[in-house]
C-alpha cells in the first residue's frame, strides 16, 4: 500500500498535458491570426481578379459612365455617383434623427424599462435582413412615395429613404453609448452653473462625445455605402447618370448584384475591379471609424 | 427641443412597426404546411412552397457554424486569455475591420476564391461566404463573455495545479457557454438572412439540394428566394416571398429576444 504522501506526491506533467497545452495555444493564436489573414486574403484575391480590368482600363474607369458588356467598355462614374449621393441622402436623414434618439435613451426622460424596451426596438431595426427591407420597400414604400412624389418607380428617394432606417441604429447606438460615457461631473457642473437641460446637451454633453458620435456616423457610412440588397430592389438599376432623386439610378454594389451571375470573361475582372474600389472605399472608412472610437475610449 | 427629440425617438420606431406590422399581415396569410415541404411553384401556378430553400438555408448556415465557431471561439481565446499585448490589439482591430466589410464583397472574394477553382456554385462556398460574415460577431461575443469571468475563478484552478489549457477548457469556456452561445445564435440570425453573400456563391435553384453531387451544385436558400421572388410580377411567387421574409424575420426576433433573456442572467 502506497503511503498518500506518495499518491499526492508532486512530479513533473505528464507529457501529454504539455503537448496539449502547446497545441491549445497554438490553435488559438492561428485562429486569432486567421481573422488578419481573411481580411488580407479578400482584399488580395479581388485585385488580383481585377487585375486584367485594371491594367486594361486604368483609372480612367472611375470616371466613364458606359458599362457596355457587348463592346466591352467599363466605367463606374454613375455606380460611384450613386453610391455616395444615396450615403449622404441616407445621413443628412438618419444623422438628426439617430441623435435624438440617443439623446432620448440617454437622458432621465423616460422610465428604465420603458427606455431598456425602446433600445431593444431599435437594435432590432438592425437586426432585420437587408432583403426584407427590400420587399417592404418594392410593395409599400414605393407605392406610397409615388403617390405624394414625381416618383415613377424604383429610384433613388426609396433606396436612400430605406438606407437611412438601416443605418439608424448604428448612429443610435453608439451615440448612445457615448453620451452615456460623459462625465456626470460635467454635466452637474454645467447645471451648477444655471444651465437649462438642453444648453448643457447641446453646450457640454454633444461636444464631449463627438468623436464618439463621428466614429458611428462613419461606422453607419461604411455601412450605407457597401449595403446591396435593400438598394439593388428599390434604386432601379439604371446606368444613366441622372441628378434627380426621383429618378432610378445605380450603386455600386447593386451593379454587383445585378450583374455578377451573367458575367463572364472581361466583364467579369471590370465587376472585381468595382468591388475593389468598393472595398478599398469600405475598409478606409471603416477602420477611420475604428481608430476614433478607439481614441475615445483611451479618454 | 425635447419635443423634437421624442419626435425623432417615434420617427426611428415607426418604420419597424410598420415592416413588423406588413410582415405579419402578408406572411401570415401566405403561410401554410404546405410551403414547408414543397418546391417552389412555377410563375402564376398557385401552391408549392420553399422547403429546398429551408432546407439549403439550413444546410449552408450549418456549414458556415461549423466554421466559423472553432475558429472564432479560439480566437476570443487568444484576445482574452492569451494576449494582453499589441498583437491583441491589432487582431481585435481586423475583427473590427471585418465585421464592416459589406456581404457582397465577401461575395465576390468567395466567388473568385472559390466558385472559380472548383468551377461550381455551391452549397459550400455558399456555407464558407456565410462563416467570413459570423466570425466577427463570434470572436466580439465571445471575447466578452470571457472576460465576464472573473479573475479569481482562473487563479483558482490555476492555484489547484491546473495549467492554461485545462484551465480555458474545463474552468473558464464552460462558465462562459451560455453567453457564447448566445453570441453564436445571434451569428446564425445573421447569417440566415444575408444575401448578397450567397447570390453567386451558392445561387438558386428549383430543386432540393444534391447530396448525390456532395452538394456542389446551386443551393437555393430562403434569402435569396425572397430576392428572387421580390422583383417578379406573379402575384404567387411575391406571396412565398413574404411568407419567406416572414419565417426570417421571425427567426431575428426569437433569437434577440432568446439573447437578451439569457445574457440578463449572469453566472458569477
Amino acid at each position: 500500500m502506497t503511503s498518500i504522501s506518495e499518491q499526492t506526491r508532486i512530479g513533473s506533467r505528464p507529457p501529454v498535458e504539455k503537448t496539449a497545452d502547446t497545441v491549445f495555444r497554438w490553435a488559438a493564436i492561428i485562429s486569432a491570426l486567421a481573422i488578419a489573414g481573411f481580411l488580407i486574403w479578400i482584399v488580395l484575391q479581388i485585385f488580383i481578379q481585377a487585375l486584367p480590368a485594371i491594367t486594361q482600363f486604368g483609372l480612367g474607369f472611375l470616371f466613364k459612365s458606359t458599362w457596355n458588356p457587348v463592346r466591352n467598355e467599363y466605367g463606374i462614374l454613375t455606380p460611384i455617383y450613386g453610391t455616395i449621393v444615396s450615403s449622404i441622402i441616407a445621413l443628412l436623414i438618419s444623422v438628426p434623427i439617430g441623435l435624438g434618439v440617443a439623446i432620448v435613451l440617454s437622458e432621465d426622460y423616460l422610465p428604465t424599462k420603458i427606455q431598456t424596451i425602446l433600445v431593444f426596438l431599435v437594435e432590432l431595426l438592425a437586426a432585420i435582413p437587408s432583403v426584407v427591407y427590400g420587399l417592404w420597400g418594392i410593395f409599400v414604400l414605393i407605392p406610397f412615395l409615388r403617390g405624394i412624389t414625381p416618383l415613377r418607380g424604383p429610384g433613388m428617394l426609396p433606396a436612400a429613404l430605406i438606407l437611412s432606417v438601416m443605418i439608424l441604429p448604428t448612429i443610435s447606438a453608439i451615440a448612445r453609448d457615448a453620451l452615456i460615457n460623459v462625465d456626470v461631473g460635467l454635466r452637474q457642473a454645467g447645471v451648477g452653473l444655471g444651465a437649462t437641460r438642453w444648453e448643457t446637451i447641446l453646450w457640454i454633453v454633444l461636444p464631449t462625445a463627438s468623436s464618439g458620435i463621428i466614429g458611428g456616423i462613419m461606422l453607419a457610412l461604411g455601412r450605407a455605402l457597401g449595403e446591396t440588397m435593400a438598394v439593388t430592389m428599390l434604386i432601379g438599376n439604371s446606368n444613366q447618370l441622372n441628378l434627380s432623386i426621383f429618378q432610378p439610378s445605380n450603386t455600386i454594389s447593386s451593379l454587383l448584384a445585378n450583374q455578377f451571375a451573367e458575367a463572364s470573361g472581361l466583364q467579369v475582372s471590370a465587376l472585381m475591379y468595382a468591388a475593389f474600389v468598393l472595398a478599398v472605399i469600405t475598409l478606409a472608412v471603416n477602420m477611420l471609424a475604428q481608430v476614433v472610437v478607439t481614441q475615445l475610449q483611451k479618454i | 427641443m425635447s419635443g423634437i427629440a421624442g419626435t425623432f425617438m417615434v420617427m426611428a420606431i415607426i418604420p419597424l412597426i410598420l415592416i413588423l406590422l406588413y410582415l405579419l399581415i402578408q406572411g401570415i396569410s401566405s403561410i401554410s404546411p404546405s410551403v414547408f415541404v414543397e418546391l417552389p411553384p412555377p410563375p402564376m401556378v398557385d401552391g408549392g412552397g420553399f422547403g429546398n430553400a429551408i432546407l439549403g438555408t439550413v444546410i449552408m448556415v450549418s456549414i458556415a457554424t461549423l466554421i466559423s465557431v472553432p475558429i472564432g471561439v479560439l480566437a476570443a481565446i487568444f484576445l482574452s486569455e492569451y494576449s494582453g499585448g499589441q498583437l491583441a490589439n491589432w487582431i481585435r482591430f481586423a475583427t473590427n475591420v471585418l465585421s464592416g466589410v459589406p456581404s457582397i464583397i465577401i461575395g465576390v472574394f468567395v466567388y473568385g476564391a472559390i466558385v472559380l477553382s472548383f468551377k461550381t456554385y455551391s452549397a459550400w462556398a455558399g456555407g464558407f461566404a456565410l462563416s467570413i460574415l459570423m466570425l466577427p460577431i463570434i470572436v466580439r461575443t465571445t471575447e466578452e463573455a470571457l472576460k465576464l469571468i472573473p479573475q479569481e475563478v482562473r487563479q483558482a484552478s490555476v492555484g489547484i495545479g491546473a495549467n492554461d489549457f485545462q484551465t480555458i477548457l474545463f474552468v473558464v469556456l464552460p462558465a462562459a457557454i451560455p453567453a457564447i452561445l448566445t453570441g453564436v445564435t445571434l451569428a446564425i440570425a445573421r447569417a440566415a438572412g444575408d444575401t448578397a453573400s450567397l447570390m453567386f456563391t451558392a445561387l438558386f435553384t428549383q430543386f432540393w439540394p444534391n447530396w448525390e453531387n456532395k452538394l456542389a451544385e446551386p443551393t437555393a436558400s430562403l434569402a435569396v428566394l425572397v430576392f428572387n421572388f421580390a422583383i417578379v410580377p406573379f402575384k404567387n411567387q411575391q406571396q412565398l416571398a413574404w411568407a419567406a421574409a416572414f419565417i426570417l424575420v421571425l427567426l431575428v426576433l426569437l433569437t434577440s429576444v432568446i439573447s437578451r433573456l439569457a445574457t440578463s442572467k449572469r453566472q458569477f
